[in-house]
């Protein structure tokens, strides 16, 4: 692994983003409408207090997990993959380039996102702003490393689009968003309480209602980051320098 | 200078490969002197492409040695010291050519006048700063090139670069290559066009998955009494077929 290396490789993704501006507007503006649009629809109720805060992690989850499964499967079939394995570059130095990369992005994102939440669309939370951001940044994290590891069993873009249904959306429908996790059954209840995206929505909730960041806010964000590093292993460990 | 430094480029003895169930390599046994540009010809799916992955190491292989530069293929050591450009052009359709080639040159820890120096030796230099994916099939697959040039390495390991050029290109990427050999650099440089044998010091013929031949042009054309490599191809696929009527071939295992 070296830095250098790792350097290199998050400023080749991100110069390839800043020549697909389409992309980056996506990547930013979207979450912006939808969590306005939300908190439109929630007019005059407590709910958007209630979900804001949470949704403003899932938006860099889902989005990174997409991109960078899409990313990953075109360097798998273009055969940078296989030029880039036949040079000095380590795994990691490619996988952390990207979560380097793919992180900055969504610390712009995640920011853009609070800070129109909290002036324009009026959302109330009781906790410190860089809290939010911080764990937008550690799903943004984790939705790029589920990518890079998922897209290994993608052979086609067709595939590795259905993977975000196929894993993004029963973390979502499970992560206490919807129902409250301690309500769901028992079942269900024990299948959230092994999805990171659960532990992310706690976190997030902390920070609605606390003032202060307790230390099961931080516990949690431990748990989405222990993640981060497991999904980042596996990865790695589908990444081989030699192929059948 | 060790033992090792003074040997074969590449030295391939008994690889076979086998992919999908399928002997894709049988036994291939060669060498590739130092300093020389070696014609890896045979027509489309003989195993050429499956033998370039075997020399850089990113090929499963079913037995035999490869030893490339006096290491195993695929050696961490071998990493800035073998380049290599694959059929496909291996490079990022959404980055300038500069751009890619910075990159590259970044992972290989190659200084950053190399970018300048491989532009120029592919004949890129109106199009330094285009996006590769907007350039012509043969303007992207010299870009693969030049990102196999970074480093100067010491064996270039190049899959059909030649292909779908057009003739002046493709004589002055020759000229190219015969420099590169002239200064040290081994090449192994495959091609489905038997005529670019006449650019090649030594071919290795292949068919297949089995090796018809490992000499000089003028030795073939002399062994086959023919005058021009397709012919040779030919009376050498009729050779191995009579030898096989005589004494069967094992079957893969």
């Amino acid at each position: 692994m070296s830095s250098r290396r790792t350097l290199a490789t998050a400023h080749r993704v991100l110069t390839q983003l800043r020549h697909d501006r389409r992309t980056v507007g996506l990547m930013l503006v979207v979450p912006c409408v939808l969590v306005g649009m939300l908190a439109w629809i929630y007019h005059g109720t407590p709910v958007f207090d209630q979900i804001g805060a949470p949704l403003l992690g899932i938006f860099p989850f889902v989005v990174m997990f997409l991109v960078t499964s899409v990313a990953t499967l075109r360097e798998r079939t273009s055969g940078t993959l296989e030029r880039l394995l036949t040079m000095p570059l380590g795994k990691l130095d490619l996988l952390l380039g990207y979560e380097l990369a793919f992180g900055a992005v969504a610390v712009v994102q995640a920011g853009l996102v609070s800070a129109l939440s909290l002036t324009v669309f009026g959302l109330d939370v009781a906790g410190p702003t860089w809290m939010l951001v911080l764990v937008a940044l550690a799903d943004a994290l984790l939705g790029t490393a589920l990518g890079l590891f998922v897209s290994a069993f993608a052979a086609t873009e067709f595939q590795a689009v259905q993977f975000m249904p196929a894993f993004v959306l029963p973390q979502f429908l499970l992560c206490g968003l919807l129902v409250p996790r301690d309500e769901l059954p028992d079942v269900l209840h024990a299948i959230s309480s092994v999805l990171p995206l659960s532990y992310a929505v706690d976190a997030l909730r902390d920070v609605t209602t606390n003032a202060e960041v307790a230390t099961s806010t931080w516990v949690d964000l431990g748990v989405v980051v222990g993640a981060v590093l497991l999904a980042l292993g596996l990865g790695a460990a589908t990444l081989r320098r030699r192929t059948a | 200078m060790n033992s090792a430094e003074a040997g074969p480029a590449v030295a391939l003895q008994g690889l076979r490969v086998v992919r999908g169930g399928r002997l894709v390599l049988d036994d291939v046994t060669l060498e590739v002197p130092r300093g020389t540009v070696a014609g890896l010809l045979g027509p489309s799916g003989c195993g050429k492409s499956t033998l370039m992955r075997a020399l850089v190491g990113v090929q499963v292989v079913a037995g035999g040695e490869v030893q490339v530069l006096g290491r195993p293929a695929g050696s961490p050591a071998l990493r800035r010291r073998v380049g290599y450009m694959t059929q496909a052009p291996s490079v990022y359709a959404d980055l300038t050519v500069r751009e890619n080639l910075r990159y590259f040159a970044a992972v290989l820890g190659a200084p950053h006048s190399d970018v300048d120096r491989v532009v120029d030796e592919v004949e890129l230099g109106s199009h330094a700063d285009a996006i590769v994916g907007r350039l012509s099939g043969g303007q992207e697959a010299r870009v693969s090139l030049a990102a196999a040039l970074l480093g100067e390495p010491e064996l270039l390991v190049l899959d059909e670069p030649t292909v779908g050029l057009d003739p002046v290109l493709r004589r002055d990427l020759w000229g190219l290559f015969r420099d590169l050999a002239g200064r040290g650099t081994t090449l192994v440089v495959s091609s489905h066009v038997m005529d670019e044998a006449a650019h090649c010091d030594r071919l290795l013929l292949l068919r297949e998955g089995r090796l018809l031949a490992d000499d000089t042009l003028a030795g073939v054309l002399t062994r086959t009494g023919t005058s021009d490599v397709e012919a040779a191809f030919l009376s050498l696929v009729d050779q191995a077929a009579r030898s096989d009527r005589d004494e069967p071939r094992r079957s893969p295992a």
